[in-house]
């Protein structure tokens, strides 16, 4: 029994992780259309900055400094890369995120090959006793800090202007730059939110119970795709929904390795993708998404 | 009357235009009929792997270029067609099982295995448009990659397992054929590259067909405005459905010819990367056009292992194992920074280049829009 609660709190803990890569998904996709598939890459990009700092400057700047590299990597793609695009052309936008995705994993590949960094974040080593059960603090952490921050990205949506802004760009990008809203603010703004909140969650996944900063993170962070398919790609709720689903199935699985032994090893990494073809099945545009209509 | 001369005028100088082009293929031909005889195996081998990738890209420049699904499953169909050949004529040995079928009837069989996986998704593929099956795809990838790691008996595992040579009426695909042709001795490689060269030559027209006809047209029709195509009478959801199918069976022969080229099946090779060189290769060369996805596959193909051959020529590029730039990294700098570049300023990929290249060309009254 503590023991399914131990994975429970761990799940949601990883889920929540999930929620935050989901979310910077899903706001990039709202505001700007485009499919970004290199928010996998930004993420690790922004950990390894991180973590290849940390010596030297240590974690709290370090861990700025990331964030700060990530948040400007994102700029740099909407403002470099998509906005000379045809904005109509979302086929051509995600295709340019492919490539982006495969030199920025190149580099990454050549920079980190099989090492692994330490992350050194002052919460690594720690273990918490709650009663009965015994969490890694990056748990506890995690379980606290992340609502916290998706709250205040609910507060900053809904309370100020610039919040205003990006709503009523989302829901008519037309009628938004008639009234007066920049829409290139905007999507810039998403973008570098994109990088930001990776950056923050894959501060969490390098942390311990993980071993540090590799090239498997990138792996990890895939399974934020299936996230946002499960909630629904365009709502936001349904990225944190989806987030949570996914980490607790996965931490589940991985837990009852032994009794579940007929779906094969390392069957935890490969769980969310079955859930999402399941949804898909069940629900075609996802749990939370909008269904697809066409007027004519 | 007038009408007819000038038809008749007409018909010479089109002729005419098309004879070099006549010429040129047939030109071509007999080149590749004849690059056995004169090339090493090491560019024989390329030509191979070339061959190989180039029918899978057919299949995916079908799909995402016509019918504008956007698929990222294509190394899992792929993964298929080689573990389905390799199951289906290999024999036991060890504890990795196989039927012991006749090499052609595996091929043919895990061809239709393919389809078949295809049409078992197509449920999902037959309802999500464009880009959102793009990342549904991305789980195919990660379930068969779990499956050819732990289906033992039939995969082989982590290690794999080896695949039975090709053969055909008697004659063996492999080294130990002792024929020789002008003296060159024909081993697996030189025997192979005319079984792929056909295999490639009508894996070519079929797509080449059905893109210029009815179901090329249907398909694009529905990548452009599928409510439009919906109100012609094309049944939107079944032709989504039959372009996964299709593709996914080129994929199961890209496999099998793949297994045949390296002689071996692991499941790593099959990875997300594969897609990811699948979908670069038919977007360098220009989406939807058959002649574009055989030349994007075979540079992606080969520029890792040129490069790598070439390392100790090239500035910054070093071999496998040394400190430096490695070359299936420098590799992948260069075609990913290739796929950015051709989104940012021709999205229609190599094709589109030639052809405003040949309109240039010629007198503003003859050209023509793509």
């Amino acid at each position: 029994m503590t023991r399914l609660l131990e994975l429970l709190v761990n799940g949601v803990s990883l889920g929540l992780l999930y929620a935050l890569i989901t979310l910077g998904f899903v706001i990039v996709f709202k505001a700007t259309r485009v499919v970004n598939f290199a928010h996998a890459s930004f993420l690790l990009l922004g950990v390894y900055v991180v973590a290849s700092a940390q010596p030297s400057i240590g974690f709290g700047a370090a861990a700025l400094l990331g964030l700060a590299v990530a948040g400007l990597l994102g700029l740099a793609t909407e403002r470099l890369l998509l906005s000379r695009v045809d904005r109509r052309n979302h086929h051509a936008m995600a295709i340019l995120t492919i490539g982006l995705n495969v030199v920025l994993t190149a580099e990454l590949t050549r920079r980190l090959g099989e090492s692994v960094l330490p992350l050194g974040a002052p919460w690594d080593g720690h273990v918490v006793k709650l009663g009965p059960l015994t969490l890694p603090l990056t748990v506890v952490l995690t379980i606290v800090a992340v609502p916290v921050l998706i709250g205040g990205l609910t507060a900053l949506l809904t309370l100020t202007g610039w919040g205003l802004a990006m709503r009523a760009s989302i829901a008519d990008a037309e009628g938004a730059a008639l009234v007066g809203i920049r829409l290139r603010r905007v999507s810039a703004t998403a973008w570098v939110l994109a990088g930001l909140l990776a950056t923050a969650a894959g501060i969490g996944l390098a942390s311990f119970p993980s071993p540090g900063v590799s090239l498997s993170i990138e792996s990890v962070a895939i399974a934020a795709f299936p996230a946002a398919i499960i909630g629904g790609f365009d709502s936001l709720g349904g990225a944190i929904a989806g987030g949570l689903i996914v980490g607790v199935v996965q931490v589940l699985v991985a837990g009852n390795q032994d009794s579940l032994s007929f779906l094969g090893l390392g069957a935890g990494d490969v769980v969310a993708y079955l859930v999402m073809i399941v949804v898909l099945l069940w629900r075609p545009s996802g749990l939370f998404g909008s269904k697809e209509f066409s007027r004519v | 009357m007038s009408d007819a001369t000038a038809t008749a005028a007409v018909a010479p100088r089109a002729v005419a235009r098309r004879l070099p082009g006549a010429l040129l293929l047939a030109a071509a031909v007999v080149v590749l009929l004849a690059l056995p005889l004169y090339l090493e195996a090491f560019w024989l081998r390329i030509g191979l792997f070339s061959m190989a990738t180039a029918v899978g890209a057919l299949g995916l420049t079908i799909l995402f270029g016509a019918a504008g699904q956007l698929s990222l499953g294509h190394a899992f169909f792929v993964a298929v067609g080689t573990y389905g050949y390799a199951f289906l004529s290999g024999g036991d040995t060890g504890h990795v099982k196989g039927l012991g079928l006749p090499p052609i009837v595996a091929a043919v069989l895990a061809t239709l295995l393919a389809g078949v996986c295809g049409l078992l998704f197509s449920p999902v593929a037959g309802r999500l448009r464009g880009i959102y099956l793009g990342i549904a795809s991305l789980g195919l990838v990660f379930l068969g990659h779990h499956l050819l790691l732990n289906l033992r008996p039939v995969t082989g595992g982590y290690d794999g397992r080896s695949v039975t040579p090709f053969s055909l009426g008697g004659f063996l695909f492999s080294d130990s054929s002792d024929l020789a042709v002008l003296g060159v001795p024909f081993g697996a490689v030189e025997s192979l590259w005319y079984l792929f060269l056909a295999v490639t030559a009508v894996a070519t027209l079929v797509a080449r067909n059905v893109l210029r006809g009815r179901p090329g047209r249907a398909f694009r029709l529905m990548r452009d405005n599928e409510v439009g195509a919906a109100a012609m009478g094309v049944r939107v959801q079944r032709a989504k459905a039959s372009a996964f199918v299709l593709s996914s069976m080129y994929a199961g022969v890209a496999g099998v010819l793949t297994a045949l080229a390296f002689q071996r099946a692991v499941p790593d090779y099959f990875d997300l990367g594969l897609s990811i060189d699948f979908l670069a290769m038919i977007i360098l060369g220009g989406l939807g056009s058959t002649s574009g996805a055989i030349v994007g596959a075979t540079f992606v193909v080969a520029l890792p292992i040129v490069l790598s051959r070439y390392a100790d020529a090239l500035p910054l590029v070093v071999g496998p194992g040394q400190d430096g730039l490695d070359a299936s990294i420098a590799a992948q700098f260069v075609y990913g920074a290739l796929v950015v570049v051709v989104m940012l300023t021709q999205p229609g990929g190599l094709r589109a280049m030639v052809h405003t290249l040949r309109q240039r060309r010629r007198p503003p009254y003859a050209r023509r829009t793509p």
